[in-house]
């Protein structure tokens, strides 16, 4: 497979405005003859529904929820960031661009980031207009935060609640085009498998959840806005129907899947309190800029907290990174955390937790400054855990959070499928190895309103005049569609005796302990083997009661846990080969004597995405080459 | 801990339902409601029986999708607390406990414990937005916003969209859901062009999908988990009193199709 980038040529700086300059337009009056099927309403396909919908073209979009409102999106806490430089602090498109880069590794491509840089800035004017109500100072201009290690303060926020507030701007945008009658919303339906007609995707295949009733849509172009692939370990910070079934479908019908094995691990999250744990709960990261994290310097210490001693507590961030400290990047303080875990000095259930104190600081700016900065964080862990983060520390553990990989896209968001477009957490693009807190907000934005419709319509503006274009009844469409009613009929004829979740939460198991933290050759072909077996008794002992024509919640789990047996394969595959540490994947074979992660630029300097080739025969790996014109790869040092 | 369950069964939106009793065994006190759920749902299917559907998504009490009613009470007994994030450690060993879904003509039952409301998006879709298209918008510090302004908004702004109002409520009322709206959107000069035109076409819209009239219960307010307050609702009151008198009420939609 060819992997183009199509990056244009020219200097880092003006690319993308020599491409909107460049590019062709649809005329007016022919845009309403283009139709896309927008799949995922969260603030990546909510912005582009509605804004290509703005635009004149026809809109179909979908969610899995019963409204679009309820995206995943929703639960981001802690911020967006854009390259405003409101604070004067000597912020610019550059640094953001730079910061975005190095945080990832050097494992992103310099101009999809560099325009993402770019475009923040028209983001917060936008969400501005629609009345998202970010935090102001006393004079009314807006206010900002540093955040996930940045130098300089760039992230807008509305109190702990970001995601929901832009989800809502971006969810009025889309339903005031849904009450013109603009856009066709199928809310409580899940795309099942996508329609690829003489090389060009041209449709997908869904199922409504409520009926059951399977169908076919066809349009000009098929936008993937569905969100990460993080629940693959079962358990994460993500919604419980986050799913990988849109773009792993998509990648059997031959869209490429790129660095599945870069998944970002968040350090701050309310550890497992039993075998029931059904989701962990981020606690936002902002609280690591008062709290100090510490651990017994005892094995197996079960004093309470506030019994063990300063001398017996090891603050393991601020001895092992005494400049960035507690304040240390998510991958490093994860696995500083799981290494302590590891040794044995882990607290709390199972021993899968570390302290977060903030005793130091009520004593320095008292109680009340702390519940004004922090209150709905300490509720929230209260009402989790029955524990006062107050009066004793809070248990935190690292936990999976994010996926940077996803399907390959060129510059223009196309996958290596011509007309199948993929944006937001979903495509690959933009966080290399690593995603730097509040810029997934942005990424997903920047896509949605500012991206996409610019490169979508250069592509509409490119198509050949045709005739007689496919529909629902064309044969592949049929076709397709018999496939997904046999496999629904398949899972529900077996009557075996474990439940979907019950196989879910074993892959999570084998994932985390084989290719989460930290990963070894050994680990990662063990992984592997035991996916392989599992996935062979999945097709003989699943069972799944009830039928396929109504809302049946457990036919639905069913059939996401069948395509995240497939697609954990591959992720410990991508993390097998390549032999690199980087960013969140961390290969415990290659690192620096000091613990440090590292990377090898000579080999791995590159894009892994790959190729379905069938059941039984193993992906092809295929390269795309990292360019570097602007910047220089450097060792990513936090010390 | 130890339970009993008495779960509102119902197959579809046109198949009467009915209470079923199932016992919930080795509860545990961390669990969430959802996952006390979870675990009867799980040894339903290993029997063979269908599992209890609810609406369920991030449990963290944010997307709004949780919505039952548990004895009585929309989302149960603890305050500012969705479904989602209650914990068991708030019940005895031992209780019974009824769970139903949301009722409410504009909410009909879909299966089990899951509602269908699309109306409340419908509402939304009808003006409860500030009609600007993507581009072409000033530069997000050109019009300064009172923090005091932008905060009122921003408590406003925190519906879920949950609909626990609307249960919670006699006459199965969604002013405090449209209150939320015109709370948040109004409060904003962004917001203010369409602030009229936008409370009339919401309370029109709800009218038509059959939620009822307020009575000034404010049951409402004492179930949302987001603890919107009633007061949004005399600002809803205001503006649409002044709405039913403004004579210009030109719809964009009409505009910009001539
Ligand atoms: C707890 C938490 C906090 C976070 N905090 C921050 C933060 O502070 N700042 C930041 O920048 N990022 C944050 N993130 C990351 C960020 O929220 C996500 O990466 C981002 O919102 C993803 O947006 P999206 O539009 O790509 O996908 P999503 O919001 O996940 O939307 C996916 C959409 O696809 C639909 N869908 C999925 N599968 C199917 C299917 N098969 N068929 C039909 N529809 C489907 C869904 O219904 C949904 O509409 C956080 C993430 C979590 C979990
Ligand atoms: S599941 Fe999201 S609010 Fe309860």
């Amino acid at each position: 497979m060819k992997l183009d980038a199509k990056v244009p040529s020219g200097p880092l700086q003006s690319k993308w405005t020599q491409y909107k300059a460049d590019m062709k337009l649809v005329n007016p009056a022919n845009k309403r003859k283009f139709s896309v099927i927008v799949v995922g309403t969260g603030l990546a396909g909510g912005a582009a529904a509605a804004t290509l919908s703005e635009l004149g073209y026809q809109v179909t979009a979908f969610c899995y929820q019963d409204s679009p409102r309820r995206a995943h999106s929703i639960a981001a806490q802690g911020g967006i960031n854009a390259a405003k430089n409101y604070q004067n602090d000597g912020d610019s498109v550059w640094r953001l661009f730079y910061d975005t880069i190095k945080g990832g590794d050097f494992r992103a491509r310099e101009a999809n980031v560099h325009r993402l840089a770019e475009v923040s800035v028209n983001i917060i004017d936008q969400c501005v207009a629609q009345g998202v109500p970010f935090a102001r100072e006393y004079g009314g201009l807006l206010a900002n935060r540093s955040f996930g290690g940045a130098q300089v303060s760039r992230t807008f926020y509305c109190r702990g609640q970001t995601g929901q507030q832009l989800m809502l701007g971006a969810y009025q945008a889309l339903s005031r085009q849904i009450g013109y009658g603009k856009v066709k919303m199928h809310s409580r339906t899940e795309m099942v498998d996508l329609i690829v007609i003489n090389g060009r995707a041209r449709g997908i295949v869904t199922r409504n959840l409520e009926t059951g009733k399977v169908e076919t849509h066809v349009a000009d172009a098929v936008v993937l806005a569905t969100g990460g692939y993080t629940n693959v370990f079962y358990l994460s910070t993500n919604a419980i129907g986050c799913n990988v079934t849109a773009t792993y479908r998509a990648h059997k019908r031959g869209a490429a899947f790129a660095n599945p094995c870069y998944t970002q691990i968040h350090p701050t999250c309310i550890p497992v309190a039993g075998e029931h744990q059904s989701k962990l709960t981020l606690m936002s990261e902002s609280l690591r800029n008062d709290g100090r994290i510490w651990a017994p310097t005892k094995k197996g210490d079960t004093r309470h907290p506030n019994q063990i001693p300063e001398g017996e507590r090891d603050y393991y961030l601020e001895r092992k990174y005494p400049s960035y400290g507690n304040l240390a990047p998510r991958d490093i303080a994860s696995r500083a955390a799981k290494q302590v875990s590891d040794d044995g000095r882990g607290v709390g259930y199972g021993g899968l937790g570390v302290y977060l104190d903030f005793a130091d600081v009520i004593k320095r700016d008292g109680k009340a400054r702390v519940t004004e900065k922090y209150d709905n964080l300490f509720e929230m862990y209260e009402r989790i855990t029955g524990e006062d983060g107050y009066a004793q520390p809070m248990r935190i553990y690292p936990a999976p959070h994010y996926t940077m990989g996803g399907l390959w896209v060129d510059y223009n968001l196309m996958s290596n499928i011509p007309g199948l477009f993929v944006v937001g957490e979903a495509n690959f693009s933009d966080h290399g190895a690593n995603r730097l807190g509040a810029s997934a907000l942005m990424q997903g934005l920047a896509d949605g309103y500012f991206i996409l419709p610019y490169t979508l319509s250069q592509f509409f503006a490119g198509l050949p005049a045709e005739k007689d274009k496919p529909t629902s009844t064309h044969d592949e469409c049929k076709r397709v569609e018999s496939d997904v009613q046999q496999r629904t009929k398949k899972m529900l004829s077996l009557k075996g005796k474990k439940t979907a979740v019950e196989y879910h939460r074993e892959l999570g198991r084998i994932l985390w302990e084989g290719c989460g933290m930290a990963r070894t050759k050994k680990s990662l072909g063990d992984a592997i083997a035991k996916i392989k077996v599992m996935r062979e008794e999945y097709k003989q002992n699943l069972i799944v009661p009830g039928t396929d024509s109504n809302l049946n919640v457990a036919l639905e789990r069913a059939g996401r846990v069948a395509d995240f047996l497939e697609f954990g394969e591959l992720m410990a595959r991508d993390a097998l080969t390549r032999e690199e540490s980087c960013g969140g994947h961390f290969r415990e074979e290659y690192q620096y004597p000091d613990g440090e992660a590292k990377r090898d630029d000579e080999k791995f300097c590159h894009v892994a995405a790959w190729e379905y080739q069938g059941e039984t025969k193993d992906p092809i790996r295929n390269v795309e080459t990292l360019e570097w014109d602007a910047v220089h790869p450097t060792v990513r040092s936090y010390k | 801990m130890q339970l009993t369950l008495h779960v509102w069964r119902q197959k579809d939106r046109n198949e009467p339902g009915r209470m079923e009793t199932y016992r919930a065994e080795n509860v545990s006190p961390d669990m969430s409601f959802l996952e006390m759920l979870d675990e009867l749902n799980e040894k339903l299917i290993k029997e063979g029986h269908e599992p209890v559907a609810f609406d369920h998504d991030c449990r963290e009490g944010i997307c709004g999708s949780c919505s039952m009613m548990i004895n009585g009470m929309a989302h149960g007994p603890e305050r500012a607390t969705t479904t989602c994030q209650l914990h068991m450690r708030k019940f005895q060993d031992g209780e019974e406990l009824y769970i139903e879904p949301w009722r409410a003509k504009a909410f009909p039952v879909i299966r089990d414990l899951v509602v269908d409301r699309t109306s409340f998006d419908r509402i939304i879709a009808s003006g409860g937005y500030v009609g600007v298209n993507t581009g072409g918008t000033p530069d997000g510090n050109m019009l300064p916003v009172p923090k005091e302004k932008q905060e009122l908004a921003m408590d406003a702004a925190a519906c879920i969209g949950c609909g626990a109002c609307v249960a919670a409520c006699k006459n199965a009322s969604a002013m405090l859901f449209i209150s939320a709206k015109v709370g948040h959107l109004g409060n904003l000069p962004q917001g203010e062009p369409e602030r009229l035109k936008r409370v009339r076409k919401m309370v029109d819209q709800h009218d038509a999908e059959g939620f009822g009239h307020c009575t000034n219960q404010y049951e409402c307010e004492a179930a949302c988990p987001k603890e919107i307050s009633v007061g949004f609702i005399a600002q809803l009151n205001r503006d649409y009193w002044q709405a039913s008198l403004a004579v210009n009420t030109r719809d964009e939609s009409s505009v910009s199709a001539g």
